[in-house]
């Protein structure tokens, strides 16, 4: 059974469809890669994945569980929010590190504040907080950031800045990792560093959907792969088969402006 | 006849400082309440606090402070500020926390507003709640950047505090004033401004600090 269902949602800004009955699945560790043009409402589907906008039409089922459907009341929907988040991780385009903690404590934050809500909290408290600076420290090695943990994140090139980012997202150990457009505030040197990690996370069967430009990448990486336009899934599958031999005219047309630069 | 210009004075001063003190005690949570407001997304509410900064912020300070501590007595019939000192002082306290919560939470709104709203959001993300996130994120951010103009308004605040004269509390003005009343002496004037600029040089010297305490972060 596929981890991630989504099916047919819709979403308005005031008199702009932004996403106009989106549905697709994924299956666990599987990486699926969303392409196309500003404004084709890929960030904006991401964000309704992670309860940032509130979809207006459709349901969204992890492991089976309904955690939004468009027809609930809106108490229901709201109900449990915090923890509906937590199925789903998100590194944003400009990193939105806080940047009055260090590496370590942008990573360990939010996992010590979800360990105040545990019932042994309090009896526990030191070997608690030991174990998640160790999980954070262990995670940012796995960036490659061993030595930068102490750092405050305006020490930190934009390459570095994303892994941390993509460390604190790991840190609660979300179901789903989202991506927006990681790579599209950082210099074009520097994506490489951000790239490599994720193809790490891939291999190592991270469930993923990655927003990108980076078109060769989404054909390396991804598992499974999405064009769309104008709020429209336009064509979706394998990766190679979408890129390389399109079928819809549009993914066509955009992948041809897309090859000219 | 110096040193009793200088007890005169330091008497003066502590009732300035009192003053002062207590003002920004109260005004500045009373303010950041006020910037919350402002904000909220019940508009009559809204619509309420932006009148209220209107109304304090455009009439004179010592017309509220006239009205505050003559108002009550002329309104009820009886003074609800006891006539000595400590009620002349609470008088203009109250007076002055209204009058400098709307300047603060002006100064706030701006402050909270100018952190992105990418901090909120990735603090949502990760299972924070709304006052996890004010109170983890926010905060410290939005501190950082209102300390500048804080700084001008605290500033103001330390030389309105002579407007207690009006309500006839013994404050470092009327006390370096007095002298020249009785006695025709024009100089504790001026030794009443070095107390002042002592004062201000103090809170300069405390606000640099603090800028560079917060100079950690960008």
């Amino acid at each position: 059974m596929a981890i991630l269902e989504v099916r047919n949602i819709g979403k308005q800004f005031d008199n702009t469809k932004v996403l106009d009955d989106v549905s697709f699945s994924l299956e666990e560790g599987n990486a699926l890669a969303i392409i196309g043009s500003s404004g084709s409402g890929k960030t904006t589907l991401l964000r309704c994945l992670n309860f940032l906008e509130t979809p207006d039409q459709g349901s969204i089922t992890v492991k089976g569980e309904t955690l939004f459907d468009a027809s609930m009341p809106r108490r229901e929907q709201e109900k449990g929010l915090r923890t509906k988040r937590l199925h789903f991780g998100m590194v944003f385009q400009s990193f939105n590190l806080f940047p009055q903690y260090t590496a370590l404590e942008n990573v360990t934050l939010s996992e010590k504040l979800l360990a105040k809500e545990q019932p042994d909290f309090k009896q526990n408290k030191k070997e608690i907080y030991e174990r998640i600076e160790e999980h954070g420290e262990a995670l940012l090695r796995q960036m490659g950031l061993a030595e930068r943990m102490s750092h405050y994140p305006h020490q930190l090139s934009g390459g570095q800045q994303q892994r941390v980012a993509i460390a604190r997202a790991l840190a609660l150990q979300p179901d789903i990792l989202c991506f927006d457009e990681p790579t599209s505030a950082l210099d074009p040197e520097l994506t490489g560093e951000v790239l490599k990690v994720i193809r790490s996370l891939a291999d190592k069967k991270t469930t993923m959907i990655i927003v990108t430009h980076e078109m060769a990448f989404a054909r390396d990486v991804s598992d499974q792969l999405i064009f769309m336009d104008e709020g429209v899934i336009v064509e979706q599958g394998d990766p190679r088969q979408v890129i390389d031999h399109p079928q819809e005219e549009r993914t066509k047309q955009f992948l041809t402006r897309y090859a000219q630069g | 006849m110096f040193w009793n210009v200088t007890r005169a004075l330091l008497d003066g001063l502590l009732t300035t400082f009192q003053i002062f003190l207590f003002t920004l005690v109260f005004s500045l949570p009373f303010g950041l309440v006020l910037a919350f407001g402002s904000m909220s997304k019940w508009r009559p509410l809204r619509y309420l606090i932006q009148v209220v900064v209107w109304i304090i912020r455009g009439t004179p300070l010592m017309l509220q402070l006239i009205i505050i501590f003559y108002g009550p007595g002329l309104w009820l019939g009886h003074n609800i500020w006891s006539g000595n000192e400590s009620g002349r002082i609470m008088a203009t306290v109250v007076a002055f926390s209204i009058n400098y919560a709307c300047y603060f939470s002006v100064i706030f709104r701006g402050g909270i507003e100018g952190v992105p709203a990418g901090q909120r959001e990735a603090g949502e993300v990760l299972g924070m709640t709304k006052s996890q996130i004010f109170f983890r994120i926010t905060l410290l951010q939005m501190v950082k950047r209102v300390v500048p103009p804080l700084s001008n308004e605290v500033i103001t605040l330390v030389k309105d505090t002579s407007l207690a004269r009006m309500i006839a509390a013994y404050e470092l003005t009327f006390a370096g004033y007095s002298f020249m009343k009785s006695n025709g002496l024009t100089w504790p004037l001026f030794y009443t401004g070095v107390f002042y600029l002592v004062f201000v040089g103090v809170l300069t010297l405390l606000f640099n600090y603090i800028e560079r305490k917060l100079d950690y972060f960008r």
